[in-house]
């Protein structure tokens, strides 16, 4: 494929607000995870919560969006000057140039948790404030990002469980070839809710402890929460050389099961081969992997074993969940965001909260300082859906 | 710019209140048969092994059906094709027992229901039922997602130069949803689109963005059903090729735009 720019980028988790936490994050080895508090759920797990999230108030104007996950998206929106860039791209490209391709896997469905509450005692009826289009629905973080910036192109919501937000750099590279678009926010959003806390507790894959990806104790996910953006545009000539590019994307389905991946990692597999394909690249022209590294021991397992047939044992890699938790919809864009920073200033970020790895993989421990010019990313999900994203900088 | 996106369409899926498959909905928006809206009747089909079968919800069959109804009619296996699902919502049944469980002293969700919850169930079980390791996109855009589907679509076989199968489906939700979100009954379509022009297509579609008002159609109750069911705005288009009317579609989009259909019999 013809690479596409990523122009702008930035993050939000557990670890901070913006870029700058993330990079200290990530070069320290440090994690953002704490004991479940959140809202009155009564579980043992570990939850990544990003600080501030209530504080946040939407625009009055947008008040029909107002959920935690909207307020998520806009204090990530309003990081790194990642407004600012979007909005120079509507300046030079028109409102209607440029499409909305985000990824969230339960949007603001904890406003209709709440709201099953405060039901009325004689009809059953849900409270009069709530409002189902601007928060539950899946499509309310693209409806309410596209209103906040007044854009006028095309607008979805790819919701495919934990691969969302990568997948959206797929849909979105397509829709810019297609000539439809010039630009495109991408991006993924993702917050707590008691339907994936105990819903992941129901299928005994959360962890009553920090998680550990690829440990060979693993013993499940830690929940996290998340906004990452960024902006993808056509590449400009010439390049500067410090760009940033998406060289490639690869998608597959497991057609396996719901809730487990194909044992032999055969979807991840697929989708590898169809990035590095599409990229025009060779194994070995990866310096980093980011895995998926749930830390459940059969997600981990069947990964690792995809990528030790792919790879061998030589390309470095890790999985950045045990800093972040996992942001489930929103996974795929933070681990981009990652991948961009890793390249930017030179570093292979540790897997923090694992202290003894699986054999059979190069997975970096302690943050290594070294020039990383390409990154896959690997994002999979429930239903057997994967995607993997290769980033990189100008050859 | 480029040409807008494009693809000849193979074959149609379909299941709605009162249409049984897409020849019956064909006829009745020729004005050949005469519409009785009868409950959508949905079926598990039984290419999904047993478990799988039982653990089907609403829309799960829904998208079943319509997709397999596609590829059954162009006389092709369904594992061969990338896809794209494209739904207001999920399982409304399903998302209103995990709110009563969550709101109630037990919150124990089932893992059945957890993992029927999320918006890529019906891609996941397609994919258990038909074997397609292929890419699926699994979209949402409110009232907008049969538009957002078909862009999705068009522009996979544009860059792909492969065949997709689009299904784009919704169902209703129970009280006290239902009353957020009034969607009467299912509904659901699925367009098997290709690159190439083949033996028995019927037409070829090409996209693009306008600011013309949608086009309605002439049957009010069954523009009423366009207007109630998200994937029911694809009825305007379906009437052109159920009459073989070449000519220009505008279909109901986003609330800020539309999408202009050139339809090519």
């Amino acid at each position: 494929m013809h690479p596409l720019l990523i122009s702008a980028y930035t993050a939000t988790s557990c670890l901070g607000h913006g870029l700058a936490p993330l990079r200290e994050a990530m070069l320290a080895g440090r994690s953002g995870l704490k004991p479940c508090d959140f809202e009155t759920v009564s579980l043992q797990t570990w939850t990544g919560e990003v600080e501030g999230t209530d504080d946040d108030r939407l625009p009055a104007a947008l008040a029909r969006f107002d959920c935690r996950n909207n307020r998520l998206a806009q204090l990530g929106l309003v990081q790194d000057g990642f407004a600012d860039s979007v909005r120079t791209a509507m300046s030079r490209y028109g409102a209607d140039r440029v499409g909305v391709f985000l990824g969230t896997s339960t949007s603001g469905i904890l406003e209709t948790e709440l709201a099953y509450r405060r039901r009325a005692a004689d009809t059953g009826a849900l409270p009069a404030d709530f409002n189902y289009a601007g928060t539950h629905n899946t499509f309310s973080l693209a409806d309410f990002v596209l209103h906040w910036f007044g854009l006028k192109g095309p607008a979805v919501v790819v919701s495919s469980a934990c691969s969302s937000s990568a997948k959206v750099f797929a849909s979105a590279a397509r829709m810019i070839a297609s000539g439809l678009i010039d630009a495109a926010l991408v991006g993924g959003v993702d917050s707590l809710c008691l339907t994936t806390l105990y819903g992941f507790n129901s299928l005994e894959l959360t962890s009553s402890q920090a998680c550990r990806p690829f440990d060979r104790a693993r013993d499940g996910i830690s929940i996290g929460e998340g906004a990452a953006f960024a902006l993808v545009e056509r590449t400009a000539v010439p390049l500067p050389p410090d760009a940033i590019l998406l060289l490639g994307y690869g998608e597959s389905s497991d057609a396996y099961h719901m809730s487990s991946p194909h044992p032999e990692g055969r979807g991840a597999r697929q989708a590898m081969d169809a990035a590095l394909a599409r990229a025009g690249l060779t194994a070995r022209d990866i310096d980093y992997i980011n895995l998926h590294g749930t830390a459940t021991p059969s997600n981990d397992a069947a990964e690792g074993k995809a990528v030790t047939g792919l790879f061998g044992d030589a390309t470095p890699c890790s999985s950045t969940k045990g800093a972040t938790g996992h942001t489930l919809g929103a996974a795929g864009g933070v681990e981009a965001v990652i991948a961009a920073l890793a390249i930017r200033d030179g570093f292979i970020p540790a897997g923090a909260g694992t202290t003894d790895p699986e054999a059979g993989l190069d997975y970096v421990l302690a943050t290594r300082h070294q020039t990383v010019r390409r990154v896959l990313s690997n994002s999979f999900g429930f239903g057997g859906t994967n995607c993997s994203l290769i980033l990189g900088c100008p050859a | 710019m480029t040409n807008p996106p494009a693809a000849w369409i193979r074959s149609i899926g379909l299941i709605g209140p009162g249409m049984s498959d897409w020849p019956a909905c064909a006829a009745i928006l020729l004005g050949k048969a005469e519409w009785q809206p009868e409950k959508t009747v949905l079926n598990a089909p039984e290419q999904l092994p047993p478990a799988e079968r039982r653990r089907a919800v609403r829309v799960v069959k829904l998208a079943l059906g319509i997709g397999l109804q596609a590829t059954t009619a162009a006389g092709v296996d369904p594992s061969g094709f990338a896809t794209v699902f494209s739904s207001s919502g999920g399982d409304g049944v399903n998302c209103h027992q995990i709110c009563e469980t969550l709101a109630s002293d037990d919150r124990q969700i089932s893992p059945t229901r957890f993992h029927n919850s999320v918006h890529n169930a019906a891609a996941g079980y397609w994919g258990i039922a038909t074997g397609a390791t292929a890419a699926s996109a699994v979209l949402c855009a409110y009232d907008a997602s049969f538009g957002a589907g078909l862009l999705e679509a068009l522009a996979q076989v544009q860059v792909e130069r492969a065949p997709c199968l689009l299904l784009a489906y919704d169902a209703d939700y129970p009280e006290p949803l239902r009353a957020a979100r009034p969607i009467p009954d299912a509904f659901g379509v699925a367009l098997l689109l290709t690159p190439e022009r083949e033996a028995e297509s019927c037409g070829r579609i090409a996209a693009s963005l306008t600011d013309a008002p949608a086009d309605t159609l002439p049957d009010s109750a069954l523009d009423t059903l366009r207007c109630a069911i998200p994937a029911a705005r694809s009825l305007p288009l379906l009437g052109a090729i159920a009459g073989r009317r070449a000519g220009r579609i505008v279909l109901d989009y986003l609330d800020h735009v539309r999408l202009a259909v050139d339809y090519a019999a």
